[in-house]
């Protein structure tokens, strides 16, 4: 498929407004699904989760999980939403043969949360305030696997596969309205937003908001206007985008794809859009109009969702620190530069850093490691995510170096060891012998060995030529596997030269 | 024959209790009267009679070990083919569904089950229970007892023919628009759609969900107060069921007492429209109940004109969504088509072929209803309609206690007269409807002969929501009113099948 032509990001930004809309999907992580009593778990044998509710028996009839009904409530609090006294569910019809029913038990015009807002800080620091218009219930579909033919979708394939594990599972979609005025950062502030809507289901503990897992899924509303001019772009929706970088680039991709088609006469369809991570680019998906007809009306099987004026308030006592207060207290607790804070805000890592200082760590060297060696092995990584490792054995490794058992560079090789799964660091230096020696005796004897090989290196530190003193701290580091406390050998190899 | 069959499930349960027959006995005599009428009036989509007499035997085995048993243990029972039962296919009338057996009993036969009643065989409807005489059922009508040129009323044509031809003494209904009700009218028989949430519908395969009630059918008002006693009660797999008790039928059954009792008449539902011999036979029925000191009153609810009109957008609205489940991915039946098979094609052949042509005419109404555009013209104001009737029926229980009217404007008509216009068959269930849309209990007993044609008429009692029991107290005393005039029991005036 050809590359759609794109328009100069900062040109584009010179014609046109943009303006977004976010569509979030928060699995819930309810022991049971939404609607009947099947385990809601990841990663099962193909259809072992599920009976004559969630595969559409007939005669089967749903039944509402209060948990996740709580949890919904829950999240429309914490996005400062109103919660409705009635909520009631209705159907969405459509054949699709991942939903068995071939209509989804959603919410239309009567959602549990609505009218909320959220501030969102972008990674230069601004806050844009998102207007949420509404939370509300639905379930999951089942998985389709297509088996032949090229693209790996429904066209052209063989035949398909329906794994109905996760239907009937518990989603919270939340839609913001139309975001205006973010200008250049509007990518940006997508991603800002997700990752804020990220925050609050894990802090609100509703969700385990794993994006890899599809826990937390986005479809992003992006259309044009020019400046100056009221009436709203005709928008396209790129669909679930899955990581926060992806939305950063598709978000971007579709303003400079749009732009371009605009910029020369032409018109933008209205349709779906995938995102294809590895060609960083969006392909056409179906048309949507907003005539798109899936005849809601009122699920007559269950009864509206009532919640009490006490339940909502004992959720609302219940609800965690909002994540912009977390923030500011995170920043004044670490002392980290304003741009440090920002940077690990921005690498969504607060969570590890934040587990890594309870589990004994100071707050910098906490940094140091998931921003450092952590991110970097992350990077290099085929799936990008920061490796397998608990924020426990991390405040171990940093404690190990904080006492001077090990040095920065053993440190090093103990993390490639706790990541093959070793154990934990203080285990893999018992093991391995990794410690530091800084006994004299056993650096002497190495430094004799290392100055009978350059015999003139003691003049040159009498001279006053220090870096001389490198070479035989290198081959003492050598000769000892890298365990010699360098700062010693250092300062024995001045002691010598002194006499 | 043995004149087992014959005999109430009341009398049956007392024999069962003193040992005087055996559940086995009692169940074989009713298989065999299957097996020797049911060629004719072909009530059952499918029997099972090893399986009936294997709870018959289990039952027997209970009692003799002196466990304690319910009332009607021992007592066989017929069950509407639109419950799912685990040791026979559902099918629901429909070619989509030949074959299927569930993986999963209703909550209504799991009760039968856990009370001891041994399960007779799946009893024949209209598909989906679309219709008003079984001659929608994929597989052929059923007939009536009293005339097999005649229909045994719709959907429920199984249940009540096979009550009134003696194949089962109690059978289990659905009862959307009158399913249960307009059956018992034409088949000289007693049947009840109760309270909305009053009896689970978990396993019933859904018509329409705001409307579809279980209920059942019985050839007296004890027996079906009985088995209204067995399938009632809180369900938790079904979110629209009621979470309290709405006390004992059996009780208000055995009261026989309506002095005071406020009857109301209701206007729109009388006269104009119906029969004669029907109109005459309520007229009457109104005279015993105001010689006996009930208080007759007249009642008017004037959305009632629109009900027909609501009931078949509501309907197809919630059926054509309920229905979108039969799509060939799952279960039942799949047609491939030769060329071009993708899963839109597979499931559009499927439902062209799977479907009748009532089931589609239904679903393309319902689809249109809701589509955007006609939503608030057609569904949405359906709904309002739907307010209105419960308004009406709220302004009418104010002055009384219970409503009476005809159960259906004619007695049994013959195969084919309706068939071919929708309109026609739909307006058999002029009278039954409003109770649907608003709710409400409603029973159907037998009210005597047409004059014109010497077929059954019946008479239907509704009463507020939850009150159900205000049907079985009145709908008691009427049947022993009726009987004491005429010497024996309506269904006795039915002629003898031949039996072959």
């Amino acid at each position: 498929m050809a590359k759609a032509e794109l328009m100069n990001y900062e040109m584009a930004l010179e014609q046109f407004e943009v303006v977004i809309g976010l569509e979030v999907h928060i699995e819930l992580n309810t022991k049971t699904k939404m609607f009947c009593g099947c385990r809601n778990e990841f990663g099962n044998e193909p259809n072992t989760n599920v009976c004559p509710v969630c595969i559409a028996l007939p005669g089967a009839l749903p039944a509402v999980n209060k948990t996740a009904v709580e949890s919904s409530i829950k999240i429309g609090l914490a996005l400062g939403c109103s919660i409705a006294p009635t909520g009631r569910f209705a159907r969405k019809n459509y054949f699709y043969p991942d939903l068995a029913k071939n209509f989804q038990t959603s919410q239309y015009d009567e959602p549990i949360a609505f009218e909320g807002s959220l501030d969102v800080e972008t990674p230069s620091g601004k806050v844009h305030t998102v207007l949420i218009e509404r939370a509300h219930m639905e379930e999951d579909a089942g998985k389709l696997t297509h088996i032949g033919g090229s693209t790996g979708r429904i066209q052209g394939a063989e035949y398909s596969l329906v794994d109905y594990n996760r239907a009937g599972v518990p989603l919270v979609e939340i839609v913001t309205k139309p975001v205006f005025g973010a200008g250049a950062e509007a990518p940006e502030l997508a991603a800002a937003y997700v990752r804020s809507i990220r925050e609050i289901v894990k802090a609100l503990g509703v969700s385990d908001a794993r994006m890899e897992r599809g826990n937390v899924r986005c479809d992003a509303n992006v259309s044009l206007r020019p400046h100056g001019t009221e009436k709203l772009g005709t928008r396209t929706e790129t669909k679930n985008v899955n990581s926060l970088r992806s939305i950063e680039r598709a978000v971007r991709y579709e303003i400079q794809r749009q732009a371009h088609i605009l910029a020369n006469g032409g018109t933008i369809t209205q349709e779906t859009r995938h995102w294809h991570e590895d060609r960083g680019a969006t392909s056409a998906g179906r048309p949507k109009s907003d005539a798109d007809d899936y005849r809601y009306f009122p699920e007559p099987d269950l009864v509206p969702v009532q919640p009490s004026k006490e339940l909502i308030e004992s959720l609302r006592a219940s609800l965690p620190e909002k994540p912009a207060d977390r923030r500011k207290r995170l920043a004044a607790d670490w002392g980290f530069s304003e741009l440090e804070f920002r940077d690990v805000v921005n690498a969504d890592l607060l969570d590890s850093i934040e587990e890594t200082v309870a589990a004994g760590a100071k707050p910098q060297a906490a940094r140091k490691w998931w921003m450092g060696e952590l991110a970097r092995i992350a990077n290099e990584s085929e799936e990008g995510v920061v490796p397998n490792i608990t924020p426990a054995q991390v405040a171990e490794l940093a404690a190990l170096v904080e006492a001077g058992k090990i040095n920065d560079r053993l440190a090093r090789e103990v993390l490639g060891y706790v990541l093959a799964g070793e154990g934990s660091p203080a285990e893999i230096v018992a093991a391995r012998g990794l410690e530091v020696v800084s006994d004299d005796g056993a650096l002497i004897a190495a430094i004799n060995d290392a100055l009978a090989a350059q015999p003139d290196v003691i003049d040159a530190i009498r001279e006053g030529r220090m870096q001389a003193a490198g070479a035989v701290i290198g081959a003492v580091m050598k000769a000892m596997k890298g365990s010699a406390d360098a700062a010693r050998v250092r300062e024995l190899l001045i002691e010598m030269a002194n006499k | 024959m043995s004149d087992l069959i014959r005999k109430t499930a009341a009398e049956l349960a007392g024999l069962l209790a003193s040992g005087e027959v055996s559940s086995v006995e009692v169940t074989k005599a009713h298989l065999d009267r299957s097996a020797a009428v049911d060629k004719a009036v072909h009530s059952y989509l499918y029997q099972n009679p090893e399986s009936a007499l294997a709870s018959a035997a289990e039952v027997d085995r209970a009692r003799a070990a002196g466990e304690k048993l319910g009332p009607l243990a021992g007592v066989p029972i017929a069950v509407k083919d639109n419950l799912t039962t685990t040791d026979a296919p559902t099918t629901s009338g429909s070619k989509i569904l030949e074959g299927w057996i569930p993986p999963y009993d209703a909550t209504v036969v799991a009760k039968l089950r856990a009370a001891g009643l041994p399960i007779l065989g799946k009893t024949n409807l209209d598909e989906f229970a679309m219709g008003s005489s079984t001659e929608f059922s994929a597989y052929g009508p059923s007939r009536n007892p009293w005339d097999l040129e005649r229909i045994p009323g719709g959907s429920g044509g199984g249940s009540s023919s096979v009550v009134s031809s003696f194949q089962a003494p109690l059978a289990i209904g659905s009862d959307t628009g009158g399913s249960i009700r307009f059956p018992a009218a034409v088949t000289g028989t007693v049947g009840t759609k109760p309270t909305y949430g009053a009896v689970s519908r978990y396993g019933l395969i859904a018509l329409a969900s705001s409307l579809d009630q279980v209920g059942p059918v019985a050839r007296n008002v004890l027996d079906t107060a009985m088995l209204q006693d067995v399938i009632a009660g809180h369900d938790p797999f079904d979110s629209t069921s009621l979470p309290e008790s709405l006390g004992s039928m059996t009780e208000a059954a055995k009261k026989l007492d309506i002095k005071g009792m406020r009857i109301g008449v209701i206007k729109q539902l009388s006269g104009e429209g119906f029969q004669a011999g029907v109109t005459a036979r309520f007229n009457e029925s109104l005279n015993l109940l105001a010689n006996a000191g009930a208080d007759i009153v007249e009642v008017s609810c004037p959305s009632f004109e629109y009900a027909i009109a609501a009931y078949y957008l509501i309907l197809p609205a919630e059926a054509s969504s309920n229905l979108a489940k039969f799509d060939s991915v799952r279960y039942g039946m799949r047609v491939e088509p030769n060329e071009n098979a993708t899963i839109e094609r597979v499931m559009a052949a499927t439902r062209e072929a799977g479907f009748g042509p009532e089931v589609k005419r239904r679903i393309i109404l319902g689809t249109y209803a809701l589509s955007s555009g006609s939503y608030d013209k057609y569904y949405g104001a359906a709904l309002k309609v739907r307010t209105l009737i419960q308004r009406d029926f709220d302004a009418a229980f104010a002055k009384a206690d219970v409503l009476v009217s005809p159960t259906g404007p004619t007695t049994a008509f013959k195969f084919g007269d309706k068939i071919d216009d929708p309109l026609a068959m739909y307006l058999n269930d002029i009278a039954t409807i409003p109770a649907n849309l608003a709710g409400i209990p409603g029973m159907s007993l037998p009210n005597g002969l047409a004059v014109e044609d010497g077929l059954p008429v019946g008479i239907q009692l509704l009463a507020p929501a939850r009150e159900d029991a205000r049907l079985y107290q009145v709908g008691a005393w009427l049947e022993q009113a009726h009987e004491n005039i005429w010497g024996k029991r309506m269904i006795d005036f039915a002629p003898e099948l031949e039996v072959g």
